[in-house]
């Protein structure tokens, strides 16, 4: 899904002490609070995820969309169809899965649901945002 | 009660079909097992010892006459025409196959109901007061509250990968019908300047560290309870253990970091999370609680009743409560008749309690975490019809409260997690006190039973509380005393050494003698328990 | 003896390797021997069994006899529903499991 392309990812201890770089990976132990103030720096964060159970990248994600992180944001490592949409909705826009996905299922999944309950960071309307205006 | 609009049904129906495909792409190999599971948990089904289970919502306890029937009619098409209702409000069905379960959520959805986050390291089932609306002594109906609560946390993208569970709990009185103190977020709502909100606790549970949650904020408004949840489960999602199982529900968080370090991220968090359109207007929380207005109640219902037959009066003097509203009853449905199997319901008995509740209730029933049916709004002259018509279908034991209504978890006759049964030593118990009198003679008196420490019997909050541990092979029964999940919150004690099944049951006896001699006044059992702590007891026990 | 079980991936009933194939009654499971792990993982990959795994068990007059409670309870039905049972007009199927 993603080009290899880009500048290689520093971890984030690596990132907090140099100036340059523009790319950083967050391990899901990682504090992503600390990057909170860079984000204008930072042209990609790779969110590793070691097994599709650990969460915490869902909120390292969404935490740095609310800070103003404009960036390409992945999500790496255990990531299977059926949590992508969840990861879009965090904020993730870019995929690095250890397996091949299944294109038409996770197509099924990305166009699925219509309305959501509660505000993320996508750009959709909670649905009492569609009741109310 | 909440009604769907057509965003809240297109959103199950789409829920359906997303099972649906998952379903199948399990069934074709395209999912391993390992890759299922989650999902299926995150719709209520389990792989469990005879069969996968079902689990499916009732949100804080509540429904109508058509959704009681759609569950008899589950249990007849797809499972052995029974349910059972749990300490979570919820029902479960024991014999599902996975291949019928997106039908069986497909009929559900035709009703409103469905069997989300019933199980998964997600959001669960929001529980509420089996009381709210009918009991005099609340600020405010608080399911309202928690249909808010239901709808932001479903499907939430960010909390559906959780350290474990989530359980939430939302009651509106001083007086604790809902367990809420051994929850993981339990709301009070208050009033405070006219204005409704909540106290907020966070880090009770029960299961193997049993835990009573701690307040982290004395007051927090309908206009930002959605974003300080939000806040709550953000610093649990990011810092909750993930290398135990054991050790990665909140409490623990709660209590390695203490409350105040705890309450004062969230407070951090929640200033973040401020300006970002996170809370709903004022307006939805209004559209929900229009919904929740009191039925059309009539004025100067008669409030007394004919009490010459003795086992209605009986009946009703355990099982009956005053409503808010003179002339008005709130009626208990044990589902704990003798030698039965506590909180379980035939098809036909829910059909009957749907029948009744149309016919005597406004249409509404309740769900209690103690595994019973609430009518909540029945007008005190109906009070000898409907009792008649509940004896006629085995749905009038007139012990509410009393020691034969068993909180008991399946045990290890359904639940592969047990160590050992609990319903046949629920049903030993109910013999042995089965005379009515002598109950009513004991009075108060929760008795709570867990066939593991996983405690879905809420046995560390029973008066009485029985742990069913495996003792080499064999199942043994910890005897436990002095819990309580009311406003009166307390964790039980164990008395010591454990018994064999018909060895804690004469343990209770002498249990309970201890109390018959000893008590003074109007103690209920727990209170003269907590007077005299455990000594007298444990010398009656053990010699 | 070791006996090789697991559940019907569609139905979840639960099944027993008879030696050749699945059985829902245990009196027909087999003793797999050292062999449990390899059959699993084999027929596990066929989709012919969901979560198999292997318990102990003795042989006895009637068939074999999960040594464990719960996987004699897990082999029979509920001790509270004989009805449910796949012995249910049995009298002495709860002596069994007990």
């Amino acid at each position: 899904m993603d080009s290899a392309t880009e500048e290689p990812c520093v971890t984030l201890e690596a990132f907090l002490t140099q100036d340059s770089a523009t790319a950083v990976r967050l391990e899901a132990g990682d504090d992503a609070r600390a990057l909170l103030p860079h984000v204008a720096r930072l042209a990609l964060v790779e969110v590793a995820f070691p097994t599709f159970r650990d969460g915490r990248g869902y909120s390292a994600a969404r935490m740095l969309r609310e800070a103003g992180y404009a960036g390409t944001l992945r999500a790496q490592g255990d990531v299977l169809v059926d949590q992508v949409p969840l990861m879009r909705r965090c904020g993730f826009d870019a995929f690095a899965p250890q397996a091949p996905l299944d294109a038409a299922a996770l197509s099924r999944a990305e166009n699925r649901y219509q309305a959501v309950y509660q505000r993320a960071a996508d750009a959709r309307a909670p649905v009492w945002k569609l009741r109310h205006g | 009660m909440y009604t769907y609009d057509t965003l809240d049904q297109a959103i199950v129906d789409t829920r359906v079909d997303e099972f649906r495909d998952q379903v199948a792409r399990r069934l074709s190999g395209a999912m391993s097992e390992d890759q299922f599971k989650p999902l299926r948990l995150m719709n209520g089904l389990y792989l469990q010892l005879h069969a996968y289970m079902l689990r499916v919502a009732v949100p804080y306890g509540t429904l109508d006459s058509r959704q009681m029937r759609m569950l008899a009619h589950i249990a007849r098409k797809y499972d052995r025409g029974y349910g059972h209702f749990t300490t979570r409000q919820n029902i479960q069905y024991n014999w599902i196959k996975l291949e019928q379960a997106p039908d069986i959520l497909a009929e559900l959805a035709t009703v409103q109901m469905h069997a989300i986050q019933t199980s998964g390291n997600c959001i669960r089932n929001i529980s509420s007061d089996q009381f709210a609306g009918a009991a005099a002594d609340e600020v405010t109906d608080p399911r309202p509250w928690a249909e808010l609560i239901r709808q932001w946390s479903t499907f939430h993208p960010e909390f559906s990968y959780l350290p474990r569970k989530f359980k939430i709990a939302v009651i509106a009185s001083d007086t604790d019908r809902a367990a809420m103190r051994l929850h993981d977020i339990g709301l009070q709502l208050v009033e405070r300047d006219g204005q409704v909100g909540a106290r907020v606790f966070v880090g009770g549970g029960m299961g193997r560290t049993p835990m009573i949650a701690s307040e982290i904020n004395g007051f927090v408004p309908a206009s930002q309870i959605l974003s300080y949840l939000e806040a709550c489960l953000r610093v649990y999602n990011r810092h909750g253990r993930r290398d135990n199982i054991y050790k990665a529900r909140i409490k623990i968080l709660v209590h390695d970091l203490g409350a105040e370090e705890y309450a004062s991220q969230v407070a951090a968090e929640h200033a973040a999370l401020a300006g970002l359109d996170l809370d709903p207007p004022a307006a939805e929380l209004a559209r929900i609680t229009a919904m929740f207005a009191s039925p059309a109640f009539e004025e100067d219902a008669p409030t007394q009743v004919d009490r010459s037959d003795p086992d209605f009066a009986v009946w009703v003097d355990q099982n009956v409560l005053p409503h808010k509203r003179a002339g008005y009853s709130i009626v208990s449905i044990s589902l704990k008749p003798r030698g039965g199997i506590p909180g379980d319901a035939s098809a036909d008995q829910i059909d009957v309690m749907a029948d009744l509740a149309e016919r005597y209730s406004f249409d509404e029933l309740r769900v209690t975490h103690a595994q019973n049916i609430v009518l909540p709004h029945v007008a005190t002259r109906d009070l000898p019809a409907l009792w008649t018509a509940l004896r006629e279908a085995g749905l009038a034991e007139a012990n509410l409260d009393l020691i034969s209504d068993i909180i008991a978890c399946p045990g290890l006759d359904y639940c592969s997690l047990a160590n050992a049964r609990s319903i046949p030593l629920a049903q030993k118990i109910g013999e042995r006190f089965g005379d009515l009198g002598r109950q009513r003679e004991l009075g108060e008196l929760k008795l709570k039973i867990s066939g593991c420490i996983n405690a879905c019997g809420h046995h560390h909050a029973g008066h009485i509380g029985i742990l069913g541990v495996d003792r080499k092979g064999t199942e043994n029964y910890q005897l436990l005393l002095g819990g309580s999940g009311a406003e009166d919150v307390s964790l039980a004690k164990i008395t010591g050494p454990g018994f064999s099944e018909d060895g804690v049951v004469d343990a209770i006896e002498k249990v309970t003698d201890v109390y018959l001699a000893r008590r003074q006044g109007t103690e209920r059992f727990v209170d003269t328990y907590r007077r005299l702590g455990m000594e007298p007891f444990k010398e009656a026990i053990y010699g | 003896m070791k006996l090789l079980t697991g559940n019907d991936l569609s139905t979840g009933d639960v099944i027993w390797w008879t030696g050749r194939d699945w059985s829902r009654h245990v009196e027909d499971a087999a003793d797999v021997g050292d062999n449990g792990e390899s059959i699993a993982r084999a027929e596990e990959g066929a989709r012919a069994v969901n979560v198999p795994y292997v318990i102990d068990a003795v042989a006895t007059a009637d068939g074999p006899r999960p040594a464990h409670i719960k996987d004699r309870i897990r082999a029979l039905g509920p001790t509270v529903r004989p009805d449910l049972t796949l012995k249910p007009a049995d009298p002495g199927a709860g002596d069994w499991i007990i």
